[in-house]
């Protein structure tokens, strides 16, 4: 057996999951509560086994020839167009499944724990592993359209498994929110597919290898531009990025898995695989940057004040995706993925982090009634710990690596904008990270029933009561439902629980080995060079200025860890006032607001856009379309009534019209023939 | 026998004429009298006089087949007949008076 063969059987790595979640589906209910995660991590874990194997596999192969698509059958052909069930095993696609089913097994491994005893538990893992199908479906596809065919998958999923408790009002609303969203981005996905098959009649990946280079500059840049929009919305750019906080909805292993890890950075994936159109456009490359560091800057500002501990954590994603495009968008895609895997370590690391803090205190999700809980537990405080140096940017962990990469790139492309955004958002990542870490494992304990918190029981019953007839969890930054005082002390998770937290936060820490910046120790980038061939990413002009420009980074980090540290240290003396709000003054209600960006659209739609369409339907529907249908009918009835009166119903005069009618045919014949 | 007619002098022209002659009394009846009987009688002549002409054109070319159209338009008028008359005698029966082409004008717009 060739290592050809055995790329050939890649369809294997999607097939696992998919049957977990067709046999979970059907006999899920028999399966029963703890069996059901089981068998969706075992799936899981085998397509990891798989993964690996096709990675040796395709490691067999000479360097330049490690690419290779495999037709299961043709899924449709219509004229020149032809679209087949392929799937494409090379360096990146083989990367992200690596990614999707490792880190995916230990999330669904930590799920079995998370969601025990919840009423619908088989079905969780149903979709949780349907989920992973389109995932591996998204990057595995040897085509545009079968990449969507996954994306939209995820897209699904994503919203069955934030709105998975759907009885909360909340819950199922962020849901909707999530899709609608995420329609707008698809469409400009669409539209760019419409544009591919114009410009070069194919939507295979070879073919735009081969043809994207040929394009005009203005065909290139509207296919970029367009394909960036569905990454926008995919991955919760600005502009698109507000469903992903209300995405944390969910429980919080599908917020590790699909929101932060994976599913989240499909648009990365997309930039990386359709990089040829970036190339080609350039100009491309300029908006997907500038919109990386503006999000990155942007979503870490709200960051700063977030009172709950997963809405910290999503808009740190929403700013760390932005990183990766900021990565992408000067031209370092190889860097961009290191990222997006030292990310999917750290991020999923402090959500499942974040998911047993909230599973051992009974609910509580604002981090301003936490504090102290790394007496509780230790194990997960150390892996939380980990990740938060880790994201911080600290040396020698992975964080620090990839940061410093995307920033020595932007600055090396000269994209000097970028790289000063960029290194501010990275004293924001110190600054509210440092603050999470803190007010949740650190400090005084503020989460037992005191005098003072006890008149505020009532009040918190009373805002829960609210929460769930909000019909819209937008602009809801207040205090999350949560017990005011607890009955018991706060617990460590299950072993199913920690061990995927270390696992991660381990990883995490020794990610840094993939791509580090020394030449010879680029193992990444090199794996990665036959996908981005011929492209050379910015790399420093001389040792010394890019050790300077680590260590500028990593003071900036630092500085913000400070701050946070003087102003957290001993934790919060009182849970209703945070420092960072006095601090921040009037900023601080625009950023804990989201810069009103929710506000500014529900007023947009509720205000001018909803009297518009009032008009529509009430003027142009009814006067113009309607009256035009109605002149149309009214103008044929008024000629049919005078046409009526030709029918007298007198035979003669009827004989006299066809007599007349013969004759005048007879001379016109005559006439054109000429009486010869 | 077509030496004969020769001898005399006839043409197919001759026949034409006639059938031209035919048809002209046949349409100009049908537009002027009003008894739906006699109209019916005048398509009955048009009808007659088209055959005519079909087998004056077939003398004349030597060809058949005209008149084996002949035959299916005198199919065609048998069965018109049959229908027609069953009409008109249905509506002599209705209407003793004022049974004429004008006073059936029911099918009007």
């Amino acid at each position: 057996m060739t290592a050809r063969d055995l790329l050939d059987l890649v369809w294997l790595v999607p097939l696992l999951p998919l049957t977990g979640a067709v046999v979970l589906l059907v006999a899920g209910k028999r399966i029963g509560d703890p069996k059901a995660g089981w068998l969706a991590t075992g799936m899981m874990g085998l397509a990891f086994v798989w993964s690996v194997v096709m990675l040796i596999a395709l490691l067999s192969l000479p360097g330049d020839a490690r690419s290779h698509v495999s037709n299961v059958f043709t899924w449709l052909s219509a004229g020149n167009l032809r679209v087949n069930l392929g799937f494409l095993a090379d360096p990146l696609s083989i990367t992200w499944i690596l990614l999707v089913t490792g880190v995916g097994s230990l999330i669904h491994l930590y799920a079995i724990g998370y969601m025990r005893g919840d009423e619908r538990y088989p079905r969780f893992f149903a979709y949780f592993n349907l989920f992973a199908t389109a995932m591996l479906m998204l990057v595995l596809a040897s085509s545009f359209l079968l990449t969507f065919l996954g994306w939209e998958g995820v897209g699904l999923c994503s919203y069955l498994l934030i709105g998975f408790w759907f009885e909360r009002k909340r819950a199922s609303s962020a849901s909707v929110k999530a899709f609608v969203t995420n329609r707008v981005g698809d469409f400009g996905f669409m539209i760019a597919m419409f544009f591919i098959v114009g410009a070069l009649g194919s939507l295979d990946y070879t073919a735009m290898a081969h043809g994207a280079g040929g394009l005009s500059k203005s065909t290139a840049t509207a296919i970029a531009l367009l394909l960036f929009v569905g990454c926008i919305g995919k991955s919760a750019q600005i502009g698109l990025h507000v469903w992903l906080p209300d995405a944390m909805e969910g429980p919080t292993p599908v917020s590790a898995l699909i929101h932060a890890a994976t599913m989240v950075t499909a648009g990365v994936y997309l930039v990386c695989r359709a990089h040829p159109f970036f190339e080609r456009s350039g100009v491309a490359m300029d908006v997907v940057a500038v919109v990386g560091a503006l999000t990155a800057l942007i979503a870490g500002t709200v960051a700063l004040v977030q009172p709950d501990i997963k809405r910290v954590l999503a808009y740190s994603t929403v700013s760390q995706l932005g990183y990766m495009f900021l990565a992408a968008g000067v031209g370092a895609y190889s860097i961009a993925v290191f990222f997006v895997l030292a990310h999917a370590f750290y991020k999923a690391a402090l959500f499942l982090g974040s998911g047993t803090v909230i599973h051992g205190t009974e609910e509580t999700q604002d981090i301003r009634r936490m504090g102290g809980l790394r007496k509780y537990m230790p194990f997960t405080a150390a892996g939380f710990g980990i990740a938060w140096f880790t994201i911080a940017g600290l040396p020698p962990f992975s964080g620090f690596w990839a940061k410093d990469g995307v920033l020595a790139a932007a600055f090396y492309d000269h994209s000097y904008f970028v790289w000063a955004i960029g290194l501010a958002a990275a004293l924001l990542t110190g600054f509210y990270m440092t603050r999470e870490t803190i007010l949740v494992f650190g400090g005084n304990e503020r989460f037992r029933p005191s005098v003072a918190i006890a008149g505020a029981d009532e009040a918190v019953e009373h805002a829960a009561i609210e929460h769930d007839i909000t019909a819209s969890p937008t602009v809801d930054y207040g205090m999350p439902v949560a017990p005011a005082h607890m009955s018991h002390d706060p617990h460590e998770g299950t072993a199913t629980m920690v061990l995927p937290v270390v696992v991660l936060a381990g990883l995490a820490m020794i990610a840094g080995l993939l791509e580090l910046p020394f030449s010879g120790l680029e193992f990444l980038s090199k794996w990665l060079e036959p996908t981005f061939k011929g492209i050379k990413a910015p790399e420093p002009t001389s040792f010394l200025s890019g050790f300077g420009l680590s260590m500028l980074a990593v003071a900036i980090g630092v500085t913000g860890i400070v701050i946070a540290l003087r102003l957290y240290r001993r934790g919060l003396e009182d849970p209703e006032v945070d420092p960072v709000d006095a601090k921040l003054g009037g900023l601080g209600r625009l950023f804990g607001h989201a810069w009103y960006y929710d506000e500014g659209i529900a007023a947009m739609v509720g205000g001018p856009l909803r009297r518009s369409a009032q008009w529509l339907a009430d003027v142009f529907d009814q006067k113009v379309l309607d009256g035009g249908v109605n002149g149309v009918a009214r103008i044929f009835g008024a000629a049919g009534t005078g046409m009526r009166k030709l029918q007298t119903g007198l035979v003669r005069q009827y004989a006299l019209g066809i007599a007349v009618g013969m004759v005048a045919l007879l001379i016109w014949v005559f006439w054109r023939v000429g009486v010869a | 026998m077509s030496g004969v007619i020769a001898s005399f002098g006839v043409t197919p022209t001759y026949y034409l004429v006639f059938a031209a002659i035919l048809f002209s009394i046949g349409a100009v009846g049908l537009l002027v009298r009003r008894n739906v009987l006699v109209m019916f009688m005048c398509v009955e002549l048009m009808l007659n006089a088209v055959n005519v002409t079909f087998v004056a054109f077939s003398r004349a070319l030597n060809d058949v087949s005209g008149q084996a159209i002949v035959f299916f338009v005198l199919v065609v008028a048998a069965a018109e007949v049959a229908v027609g008359l069953a009409i008109i005698v249905a509506i002599f029966r209705r209407r003793r008076h004022g049974a004429t082409a004008d006073d059936i004008d029911l099918l009007q717009g």
